[in-house]
């Protein structure tokens, strides 16, 4: 193989994914419960011991 | 809910801490003896075992897999139970995991210093052992991912996911790096070539730091900072952004070890711009574990575990700050193949990996022998010398790289170079590496002290081999709450995660590889390079078993302080035989891609004294002497194999050359040994130097010839 057909477009469809995981990954943290996260917080803290 | 009773596995922790302990003290003192070998190059004895060459690789081994390896292993067993309320899944798998890793690592303190080793960094292990070390990597990815199905509590925490993507990534690492055609037992060969393997090894090796010292240790960070200060992680959402960018960015930073090589540019321009955009998970990560502490920097005054946790925690910070910088190119063309690195990489482990150990065991010791520390006094005395040791250790260091770097590239006014005698450059840090050494003394001392201490307060506690806990089952017909399924797919489903994880490190892996792999316009071929000649091919491996690539490059950067010093600098097309590339990383001494070649061509006779005692050449030098070569006669049982081998992996030695091999090899070594005979040297022609002067002599004479024709 010499070179690859269309290598333009990967950088650009690369950047797409990256940017809307990122994206949809703060919009999803952002939007969690605030009881939900207390309750993952503790977990390292809510040991019978 | 009905409460069930069960009990966390102390026992397996506590062998893992035994093993941390027992190898961190190895480990360190090899590194001691391999530092004090730069400023005193006798220290070796004459031994071949204990020379630099084969100790270096024994301390990067035995820190990274035997110390932090152990130390990981252990803070995934004492935590993992805990936060999944169950014990591990299998007590068998927990134990075969255990002693696997201690016969892996002892394989390795065995053919190291004997000279099997690959020469690729921190994959020097040869062939059986690596499939021992995926064997035993998969025990205990099983044992975890069981345990994690049969856990009691529902949400898993982010400390896991970091466990889980350590788990998946160091097997693709592995697998990966480690493909090689084995020639006999203990002796193969890379799969890949040059430019090819530099990336593949880079692309591991960058990673091993970032899946093996960094991602685990966060994971041991989210759960034992949040402990040893009695407070939730000071933000759940950051740590779930720095998990998921942290993963996705790393995987792509490994060519930056490979700027201005031989390396295509887009491949390095990838690796930088990934490298900058890695301080911002690396600091989101850092602020998280810091401010965890906000509100109650007062229990660092009273806390040892925490005082090793927040100068660990600042490590990270600094060298994941400088590495970013060490990325960029112009950065890169003074600090590369210089101590800075050194330095860099000792912030990092003395630091981050080192302290944060030594806060866990602090941690763990007195909670599982149900006791106190024995002595805070002496674990403050700990915290303190072994800061001085980090300080004491890396600052000489900085001074050294950055002085040999300017007075590698200093001209004089009339345009030479100031400093044309590598060795001069060498000489005027010994004073900084004599300083190092004291630096890593007085850490060592402060772990000795932690021994003592932490073996005192065993001893006045009870170990709890079983400790007792109850909590419910999960119930097996649970109920999301409304709007919560993507909650459920990322932190319920361990196999979920698992491969999302897989997917995020391997976009970046394949996207570096796989066009350097294929495209034939990556790696230009150069018509006038050819395949080593069989002599040339066991001197090479002779290079390889000595380790002379852990002080010598072969890789002439575009630079006119290179070109002026060592000739044209190194294009890609001329390492397309080389399995494995020997590029190296570190100039303690001079490069070797052109030693053969015009500018630097020296007579046989001068390697022959060279390597037999390297101050008669070169006075001053700290390059041990190479006696047993001029004693020891070649092997060369499997010249005819490794002619074959390296036919299957394309280089183009004719059908049936096997037969004419030995008597090229034969022939050669004689003209080498008569031409040393005429400068009154006598030795046979069989001995293994011979082989040697083959192969240092015919570095860099390939693009010689006028003709040079380049099928680009």
């Amino acid at each position: 193989m010499e070179t690859i057909v269309g290598i333009e477009i990967y950088p650009l469809i690369s950047f797409v994914i990256f940017f809307s995981f990122f994206i949809g990954l703060f919009a999803y943290v952002l939007l969690m419960r605030k009881g939900h996260i207390e309750e993952l917080e503790n977990l390292p803290l809510n040991e019978n011991e | 809910m009905e409460m069930e009773k069960f009990s966390y596995d102390n026992n397996i922790v506590r062998k893992f801490i035994i093993a941390t302990v027992v190898f961190g003290v190895i480990g360190m003192l090899v590194g001691l003896t391999a530092a004090l070998q730069l400023v005193l190059p006798e220290l070796n004895a004459g031994i071949s075992w204990l020379t630099f060459g084969r100790i270096r690789p024994l301390h990067t081994n035995a820190v990274i897999f035997a110390f932090v390896g152990n130390g990981i292993f252990a803070g995934v067993y004492y935590s993992m139970q805990r936060l999944l309320k169950t014990r591990m899944w299998s007590d068998l798998l927990s134990n075969i995991n255990f002693w696997g890793w201690q016969l892996i690592i002892l394989s390795a303190v065995i053919t190291l210093p004997m000279g099997y080793t690959t020469s690729k960094e921190y994959a020097e292990l040869e062939w059986p052992i690596d499939i021992g070390i995926a064997l035993i990597w998969v025990v205990f990815g099983l044992n975890m991912l069981m345990t994690i199905v049969k856990r009691r509590e529902r949400h898993i925490y982010v400390a896991i996911w970091f466990y889980i993507a350590t788990f998946v990534t160091v097997a693709i690492l592995h697998i990966f790096n480690s493909f090689e055609l084995p020639i006999s037992f203990m002796k193969s060969y890379s799969w890949y070539a040059g430019v090819q393997d530099a990336l593949v090894q880079w692309w591991y090796g960058h990673n091993a730091v970032a899946f093996f010292l960094t991602t685990p240790y966060l994971g041991l960070m989210y759960y034992f900072v949040p402990k040893a200060a009695n407070r939730p992680v000071y933000s759940y959402r950051l740590s779930i952004i720095h998990f998921w960018a942290l993963i996705f960015i790393y995987i792509w930073a490994g060519p930056h070890h490979l700027l201005y090589t031989s390396l295509p540019d887009w491949a390095q321009s990838l690796g930088v711009v990934f490298s900058i955009m890695l301080i911002a998970p690396s600091w989101g990560g850092m602020l998280n574990g810091l401010l965890t502490l906000r509100g109650a920097w007062d229990k660092v005054r009273d806390s040892a575990v925490l005082k090793f946790m927040v100068v660990a925690i600042t490590a990270y910070g600094m060298s994941t700050f400088e590495g970013p910088m060490m990325s960029l190119k112009s950065v890169n063309a003074i600090s590369h193949f210089t101590d800075w690195t050194i330095a860099h990489v000792h912030i990092g482990g003395l630091g981050w990996n080192g302290f944060l150990t030594f806060g866990m065991l602090y941690f763990l010791i007195p909670k599982m022998w149900d006791t106190k520390l024995h002595s805070t006094k002496l674990a403050n005395f700990h915290f303190w010398i072994g800061t001085l040791g980090i300080i004491f250790y890396a600052i000489p260091l900085y001074w050294a790289g950055f002085t040999q770097s300017l007075m590698w590239k200093e001209f004089t006014d009339d345009g030479f170079l100031a400093y044309p005698n590598f060795l001069e450059t060498v000489t005027q840090i010994l004073p900084m590496y004599a300083m190092r050494a004291f630096g890593g003394t007085l850490y060592i001392i402060g772990v000795l002290v932690m021994v003592y201490n932490l073996m005192a307060t065993a001893k006045s506690g009870n170990f709890i081999k079983n400790e007792a806990a109850e909590a419910p089952a999960l119930e097996p017909n649970y109920k999301p709450h409304a709007g919560e399924y993507w909650h459920r797919v990322l932190e319920r489903k361990p196999m979920v995660l698992t491969i999302l994880a897989v997917v995020a490190v391997s976009i970046g892996g394949l996207i570096e590889i796989v066009p350097t792999a294929l495209i034939k316009s990556n790696i230009p071929t150069i018509s006038s390079v050819k395949p080593y000649t069989p002599l040339e091919l066991e001197g090479r491996d002779l290079y390889i078993r000595e380790g002379c690539n852990n002080c010598h490059s072969q890789m002439i950067r575009p630079f006119r302080s290179e070109t002026e010093r060592y000739g044209e600098y190194s294009k890609a097309g001329e390492f397309v035989y080389d399995h494995p590339f020997l590029w190296g990383s570190k100039r303690t001494g001079p490069d070797l891609a052109r030693e053969g070649g015009a500018k630097l061509r020296k007579p046989n006779s001068w390697h022959y004294n060279h390597m037999l005692d390297p101050t008669t050449m070169s006075p001053g030098s700290i390059m041990p002497p190479y006696p047993w070569l001029i004693e020891d006669e070649l092997d060369i049982s499997q010249t005819a194999d490794k002619i074959s081998a390296m036919r299957t992996l394309g280089v183009p030695y004719p059908e049936g050359y096997e037969e004419q091999a030995l008597i090229d090899l034969g022939a050669q070594a004689s003209e080498i040994a008569g031409d040393l005979a005429d400068g009154g040297i006598e030795v046979h022609p069989s001995r293994e130097i011979i082989a040697l002067i083959a192969y240092l002599q015919r570095l860099g004479r390939d693009i010689e010839t006028d003709d040079l024709v380049t099928n680009e």
